[in-house]
């Protein structure tokens, strides 16, 4: 069943684009320092000073910053650790998403009473001002807080879609056989529970991977990330805070955030595909 | 006390829970006769000195505040959830026209921008490069509330960038909600049955189909009301918005401990009725809860 | 003579799917005629519902009508426009549903659905007159007028299934087609609701298509009798000499399931095997791998619908004079 699913996932055409879409972005960030004309902090070659909030010319296609640093360059050596933030933050907070859901879904009883209050507990805050205050008080800046910030916070809605989802399978039949010939609460819930919820898992993934990638975005642009690192967010900050609207510097604000679009787009569609995928209803006829 | 402790106590249980505790995470005073204290106070109408704003009293500072964010975002969510809703439909009943794939498929894109980048961009465009609008602020600081009229028309003229942002942001996720809904309801015996009878098939789209495939998306607003109060932070920080958002941010970074607390008070209040509102509607508008409570 | 109502010609529908067309309804055609109470049995699967939905055009997704026609008083309802159809649906040919646990909308009342169609084909009715006839209707089916107010969840099973009967009766059609309408309910109420579609045959005269799985409801109310498989019909006619004198295997097959309360304990048969795959029929007649009489010829030919005794068809190689000759092709 679950080869079905990849094949399935594989043939459809909306997958596949935001697949490709996101294997570039990872390929450039892999590649990156092989790919980009200079460093992320370089502000001279040869000696020679990089100009200064300089608008794109062939030598820099998108331009310099204020500090003279190539904005082509920053956007392709950011793409490392957006990436790398966004994708952990999604793995992080799916896995515990995913434990707490099949937990408090199979154990049911006390239980799942006290792990839902908790849930709910966080659910029910509004995350933004949360994670705000959140990243404020921790000491640090960088990237380790935000991933920290940003799984504290959003774990818990995948949780309660995993949670209702594992109550619903656990009241069919095959559970109940299992039960009765005496399978370990711990092997059924692996076993027989789990690749049924795959395509849930999956969706919850991408949706959670997103929200990280604009969550990690925003705190950065209010500068509660490191504002040395170099991701998208960052310079979305420093273009900000050098006035590069109101300088008409097209070039230094538009691009990160196309990219964060772009790969936004590339996990919306593949979510799309599975959601196509798992309900055979919104298949398209 | 009581009649709030009441009011309080009608909304749902668990979610009064999960405030309180909430609360409690972000107090810094977590004890709970000063918590009661503090309600007290909040009563009498004093919750205490705003420590940048000194010596203005945080009840003042919110108050100031607190009308632009409700309007804003208050309006900006009722029209992305109207606009939203009402694509959502088209979109899920005509769903093999090439116009429903566009649309679906441009939202998708527009949901995958963060959206305070989107201000960002709609400043540029017609702030900046056009000047059609203002570059932010609440309303132009020439008029007053004695201006009357030009005074409205100069807070609806600074509010509709922040406003297109949020409504465009936010559309799609009301567009997506009610449309997988629709899509599962299309799917149910009684629309066949709407067909069967000869209806005329705009009563199908509105009484049989939509009238069942909203009732989460309605609850699902009471919530999002709920949400204003936090939501609106990098919004009226990219628009200088003077709302609650923005003064969040700078108690933050300012360490303004009391302000902080006042306002999470006012998010925890604010969820707490959307809960309730939500719980409402929903026993309003399906006739299969009103009789159960199982 | 009476005047027919339906006339269904060479039938074919189904399912476009990416294995092929799926026929569920291979060439049938019969005859209804006014106030003739059709009843069509077969397994799950052969078709009888597909061909309900197709006599109002309402297969949907990938179902569709392949060719063939269906003549109501001189139209041809294949080939109407969606807008011709809407007016007649219900009007003309209403439909009782097989689950009625879905089949009302839940958040309106059933006064609002009973009514609505009245109102939706007759425009200029005043509403207060379209909720006096829909309270009318439920006293048919016994059910007080009080509950017109009341939303479907509030009643029970045998409740909704009569509202639903109520409902097709609402405009008064020619036909209405009943697709399993019993099926979800316990026996008891099965026979109340059987016994109240014949009282209210009496009145209103209207022709019945019914649609099942179980042959023993038919039997007793059928004029006729139709039996599919495999998306044919493979016999059709008068139900007593169908049920008395089967000439068809499978129907044969079918009457010897049902054991009767009463009487001797008989060899209880059964049919052993399951319907053909779509997309690998078999040669000659679909039924002789199941076919405990299969003779060569059966395997070869596809044996053609004739009427073996007055008003009574099947399509067997069996019935034909000389048939137990194994080698000659009696075509």
């Amino acid at each position: 069943m679950i080869k079905d699913m990849f094949r399935l996932f594989f043939e459809n055409k909306k997958a596949l684009s935001g697949l490709i879409i996101l294997i570039c972005f990872i390929f450039v960030a892999v590649a990156a320092p092989l790919v980009a004309p200079y460093g992320p902090k370089q502000n001279e070659m040869d000696g020679k000073s990089f100009p200064l909030m300089d608008s794109p010319s062939p030598r820099h296609i998108l331009g310099t910053t204020h500090a003279g640093y190539d904005i082509f360059s920053r956007l392709i050596h950011g793409t490392q650790l957006t990436l790398g933030v966004g994708l952990t933050t999604g793995i992080i907070t799916t896995f515990v998403s995913l434990l707490v859901g099949l937990f408090s879904g199979y154990m049911k009883g006390p239980i799942d009473d006290g792990i839902s209050f908790i849930t709910n507990v966080f659910l029910v805050i509004p995350s933004l001002p949360l994670i705000i205050v959140i990243a404020s008080y921790v000491p640090m800046r960088g990237v380790i807080p935000i991933i920290f910030v940003l799984s504290i916070t959003g774990w818990a809605w995948g949780a309660r879609v995993v949670r209702a989802q594992v109550l619903s399978i656990g009241e069919r039949e095959f559970i109940k056989v299992s039960e009765v010939l005496g399978e370990r609460p711990i092997v059924i819930v692996f076993r027989e529970i789990l690749p049924n919820i795959i395509s849930l898992v999956m969706a919850t993934f991408f949706t959670s991977t997103i929200a990280a990638i604009i969550g990690e975005a925003t705190l950065e642009f209010i500068g509660l990330g490191n504002v040395a690192a170099v991701t998208w967010g960052t310079m979305l900050f420093w273009a900000q805070n050098n006035g590069a609207l109101l300088f008409g510097a097209w070039w230094w604000f538009l691009p990160p955030g196309v990219c964060i679009g772009l790969l936004g787009t590339s996990f919306a569609l593949m979510n799309f595909a599975i959601d196509e995928i798992s309900n055979p209803k919104i298949r398209k006829r | 006390m009581s009649i709030l402790v009441n009011r309080i106590q009608g909304a749902d249980a668990e979610s009064i829970d999960a405030i309180r505790a909430a609360f409690g995470i972000d107090t810094n005073k977590s004890i709970v006769t000063q918590y009661f204290e503090y309600l007290h106070n909040f009563i009498k109408g004093d919750l205490g000195v705003s420590l940048t704003n000194f010596p203005t009293k945080v009840w003042d500072v919110l108050a100031q505040a607190l009308p632009w964010t409700i309007g804003l975002m208050g309006l900006a969510t009722l029209f992305s959830f109207m606009l939203g809703t009402m694509m959502g439909i088209f979109v899920a009943w005509r769903r093999d026209t090439k116009l429903s794939h566009t649309i679906l498929g441009l939202f998708l894109f527009i949901r995958s921008f963060p959206y305070f980048w989107l201000g960002l961009i709609l400043v540029y465009f017609f702030a900046f490069q056009n000047t059609i609008f203002p570059l932010g602020g609440a309303y132009s600081i020439r008029y007053s509330k004695a201006d009357g009229w030009d005074y409205i028309l100069s807070i609806l003229y600074h509010g509709l960038l922040p406003g297109l942002t949020i409504t465009i942001s936010s559309m799609g996720y009301w567009m997506l909600m009610i449309r997988n809904n629709m899509i599962n309801v299309l799917a149910e015996d009684y629309i066949l049955v709407a067909k069967a009878k000869g209806l005329p098939l705009n009563r199908i789209k509105t009484y049989y189909a939509a009238k069942n495939a909203i009732l989460p998306s309605v609850s699902g607003f009471a919530m999002a009301l709920g949400f204003i109060i936090g939501g609106s932070i990098v919004t009226e920080i990219v628009f200088s918005y003077p709302g609650i958002g923005f003064m969040l941010f700078q108690a933050v970074q300012q360490q303004d401990y009391p302000l902080l607390q006042a306002i999470f008070l006012f998010i925890a209040i604010g969820v707490l009725i959307a809960n309730f509102l939500s719980d409402i509607m929903i026993m309003i508008l399906d006739p299969r809860v009103r009789d159960g409570s199982k | 003579m009476e005047s027919l109502v339906l006339k269904i010609t060479d039938l074919e529908a189904g399912y476009v799917t990416k294995g092929g067309d799926f026929k569920a309804v291979d060439r049938v055609s019969f005859n209804l005629k006014k106030g003739e109470f059709l009843g069509i049995a077969g397994e799950s699967g052969c078709g009888k519902s597909t061909l309900a939905y197709a006599i109002l055009n309402l297969l949907e997704d990938n179902g569709k009508i392949f060719s063939g026609s269906i003549h109501f008083k001189e139209k041809d309802l294949v080939q109407l426009s969606e807008k011709e159809l809407t007016q007649i649906r219900w009007r003309d040919i209403s439909m009782v549903f097989q689950s009625a646990m879905n089949a009302l909308n839940p958040v309106l009342t059933i006064e609002d659905q009973l009514v609505d169609v009245i109102l939706a084909h007759h425009k200029k009715l005043a509403p207060k007159k379209a909720v006096e006839r829909a309270a009318e209707m439920l006293e048919l089916v016994d059910i007080t007028a009080d509950r017109l107010k009341a939303y479907p969840h509030q009643l029970s099973g045998g409740m909704k299934q009569r509202v639903m009967i109520a409902m097709a009766l609402m405009l008064e059609p020619e036909i209405i087609i009943m697709d399993e309408p019993t099926t979800a309910l316990d026996v008891v109420v099965q026979r109340t609701i059987i016994e109240k579609i014949a009282d209210l045959r009496n009145i209103f005269n209207f022709s019945v298509i019914f649609i099942t799985h179980d042959l023993s409801l038919l039997v007793e109310i059928s004029d006729t009798l139709a039996i599919m498989y495999s998306g044919e019909i493979i016999e059709y006619g008068p139900a007593d000499q169908v049920y008395s004198a089967p000439i068809h295997p499978y129907t044969k097959g079918l009457m010897d399931s049902f054991p009767p309360l009463t009487g001797e304990l008989i060899e209880f048969g059964g049919i052993a095997g399951k319907p053909p795959d779509f997309l690998k029929l078999p040669s000659g007649c679909r039924f002789h791998p199941r076919c405990s009489k299969k003779m060569p010829i059966c395997v070869s030919t596809v044996p053609d619908f004739e009427e073996i005794k007055t008003d009574h068809s099947a399509s067997c190689f069996l019935s034909k004079p000389g048939s137990n000759q194994p080698t000659t092709d009696l075509k």
